[in-house]
């Protein structure tokens, strides 16, 4: 993020979704708020299940909120029809029309707006050209493959330029080298058109790399919005740091507290200092954790831990080392391969694990 | 695949069957004589006879009148039967409305036909109507299942996510089933049309009781002349009437394909 003030486009307030009733009732978004940014690539990360889509449906008005509110720039939309909504979404299965062209299916949102002739010809030739598909206009979409679907899908959705665009596991269905192309592409015509993005994935990767700002989310609730440095490196919860990337978890006991910072004592004995999230000024035993990158091996007796090597894994960009630690338990280290470099250690090994400053975090749980 | 023992000829024995009468019937209706059974050369003077034959031509007007009215009405319905059945989620008593839908299917013609008879008799005392109304009400009744069957297997093939897509591309609900829905299941609607129509053209049972006086379709002006003397140019008819069918039959099916 900038950090400069931008407009709110879409604002969920405390909104929850309940299916069915009495026994069957399902909960599928629990006091959801949550602010998206004019002009933002913003992501829903989160396992099946955990309410994204559901979340994307209520924007895009295919279903309302059983509680709390949507708004969009300001106006509240919770229960107006999607066709009276300014947004437009990207369908996992792209849901072009078959009985149109590609040009045909560009220019629906235009001609059902009521645009003229002439100003849905023009458009639908600039959305071709910013899709880079001019030479398949007048094909059917059932002669155009996968990728070009998505292409025709996105210039469809983004022709009648929305406020919003959402965008529901756009690029599931591509294979992994398509997947990498489109994600740039993605980033390209977000910067493009200015549009706000909302983007639907289960995929962290995905998530990290193209988004500015990322709401993780779990059984129907927002656990963490950050952005991916955020999001990574600072997670809040212990889902948050368990579904991104991997991590460390070691239990600790809260030593001491100078204003929000606390020293952490680790099973080792070694003492750390750690910022304590709000809420936990009076907690003692506490969970932190560190990743893999963020820590390095030193010779035994020295760093924050101590253990023994069990084994070492080569990955070529980097090596994993898995530590067997002295007080119990599993720390994974991984280390840039440099250059021509060879193994330093053995198995077996006895070690020391040095974290990097500040590279501790307390969870909130 | 492994060959059965005497399949085939169980297969061949069975077309035979089934074919073999139609081909005699194709056959004797070219010929010279005026006997059915005994060939006597080449001719076309019984297509000739039927083609110039009042009666003939007023029954086979009569029923295209019928036929063409009977396949409308019954495939709007059927259309918006197939819509109520398909587009919703599951309801209670779903399986009873498509019994009530088909119920034609499966009661016999001959039920039904007398159940009207009945039901029209008191109506035109009622009413004093006489026209050609009754046989149009009775044939789109039991078209309807005949229409219904292509539409729904057509609609329950479609997307949903295609009717959802057009509403977020601001289209109204109206808007939504005239660009997306309607088009989609355009073909459907063209084969129920075709089989309720060919359906209709050869109904005799329900026809036979429910016509009132000079209302002949084809196939009871041929009942009755079956009664009289038979000449080949019953066979004539017949053919020319068969062929209709298959041909229309033929284009219901490449519809069926090409877009399925």
């Amino acid at each position: 993020m900038d950090g400069s003030v931008r407009d709110i486009a879409v604002e969920a307030e405390n909104v929850s979704k309940i299916f069915g009733s009495g026994s069957d009732e399902v909960r599928a978004l629990d006091d959801v708020s949550v602010g998206i940014q004019d002009n933002e690539f913003f992501t829903l990360l989160g396992p099946s299940g955990c309410g994204k889509t559901t979340l994307l449906r209520l924007i895009a008005g295919f279903d309302h909120p059983t509680k709390g509110s949507i708004r969009l720039a300001g106006q509240d939309i919770s229960y107006l029809p999607p066709y009276r909504r300014s947004v437009n979404t990207v369908f996992q299965n792209y849901a072009l029309f078959p009985h149109m062209t590609v040009a045909q299916n560009i220019g629906f949102g235009l001609e059902m707006q009521g645009r003229s002739r002439a100003e849905v010809r023009e458009t639908v030739g600039n959305m071709l050209a910013l899709v880079r598909m001019e030479a398949l206009a007048n094909r059917r979409t059932s002669q155009i493959s996968g990728g070009q679907q998505q292409r025709v899908a996105l210039a469809r959705a983004l022709a009648p330029r929305p406020k919003v665009l959402l965008l529901d596991e756009p690029l599931s269905a591509l294979d992994y080298k398509l997947r990498k192309d489109m994600q740039i592409e993605l980033k390209r015509l977000q910067h493009e058109t200015g549009i706000t993005f909302v983007f639907v994935t289960h995929d962290q990767e995905e998530a990290l790399t193209m988004s500015d700002r990322i709401a993780v989310m779990s059984s129907g609730k927002i656990l963490q919005v950050g952005s991916p440095r955020d999001i990574y490196d600072r997670p809040s919860e212990r889902f948050v740091a368990d579904f991104i990337g991997d991590t460390n978890f070691l239990e600790a006991e809260v030593a001491g507290k100078e204003g929000a910072t606390a020293r952490i004592r680790l099973a080792s004995g070694v003492e750390v200092e750690a910022d304590l999230p709000s809420g936990m000024a009076d907690a003692r035993q506490v969970t932190v954790v560190i990743r893999p990158e963020h820590a390095a091996l030193a010779p035994a007796g020295q760093g924050e831990l101590q253990g023994r090597i069990a084994n070492i894994v080569y990955f070529g960009t980097d090596t994993h080392y898995h530590v067997d630690l002295d007080t119990g338990g599993q720390f994974t280290l991984r280390l840039q391969n440099p250059r021509g470099g060879r193994e330093l250690h053995g198995e077996g090994e006895p070690v020391g694990i040095a974290f990097e400053p500040g590279a501790l975090q307390v969870l909130r749980d | 695949m492994k060959r059965q023992a005497g399949f085939t000829t169980v297969a061949i024995i069975c077309f035979v069957c089934l074919y073999a009468p139609i081909v005699v019937l194709v056959a004797y209706s070219f010929n010279a004589g005026e006997s059915i059974a005994v060939w006597q050369g080449f001719s076309w003077r019984w297509y000739a006879a039927a083609w110039e034959n009042e009666e003939v031509q007023r029954a086979a007007w009569l029923s295209v009148l019928v036929a063409v009215q009977a396949s409308f009405y019954a495939t709007v319905v059927a259309t918006m039967a197939a819509l109520a059945t398909t587009r919703n989620k599951a309801f209670r008593g779903q399986t009873a409305v498509f019994a009530l839908i088909n119920q034609p299917l499966m009661v016999p013609e001959i039920v039904t036909g007398v159940a009207l008879l009945i039901v029209f008799a008191m109506v035109k005392v009622a009413t004093g109507y006489n026209g050609l109304g009754y046989l149009v009400l009775a044939h789109t009744a039991f078209c309807i299942p005949f229409a219904y069957l292509p539409i729904r297997a057509r609609l329950e093939g479609m997307d949903l996510t295609l009717e959802t897509a057009a509403a977020d591309l601001y289209a109204t609900p109206w808007k939504t089933f005239r660009r997306v829905t309607l088009p989609l299941m355009w073909p459907g609607i063209l084969a129920g049309a075709m089989l309720a129509f060919v359906i209709s053209l050869d109904d005799v049972v329900i026809t036979e009781l429910v016509k009132g006086p000079g209302q002949d379709t084809l196939p009871t002006y041929m009942l009755g002349q079956l009664r009289r003397v038979v000449t080949p140019e019953i066979n004539a008819i017949s053919s020319a009437l068969l062929a209709v069918s298959v041909v229309i039959v033929s284009l219901f099916f490449l519809l069926n394909r090409k877009r399925g």
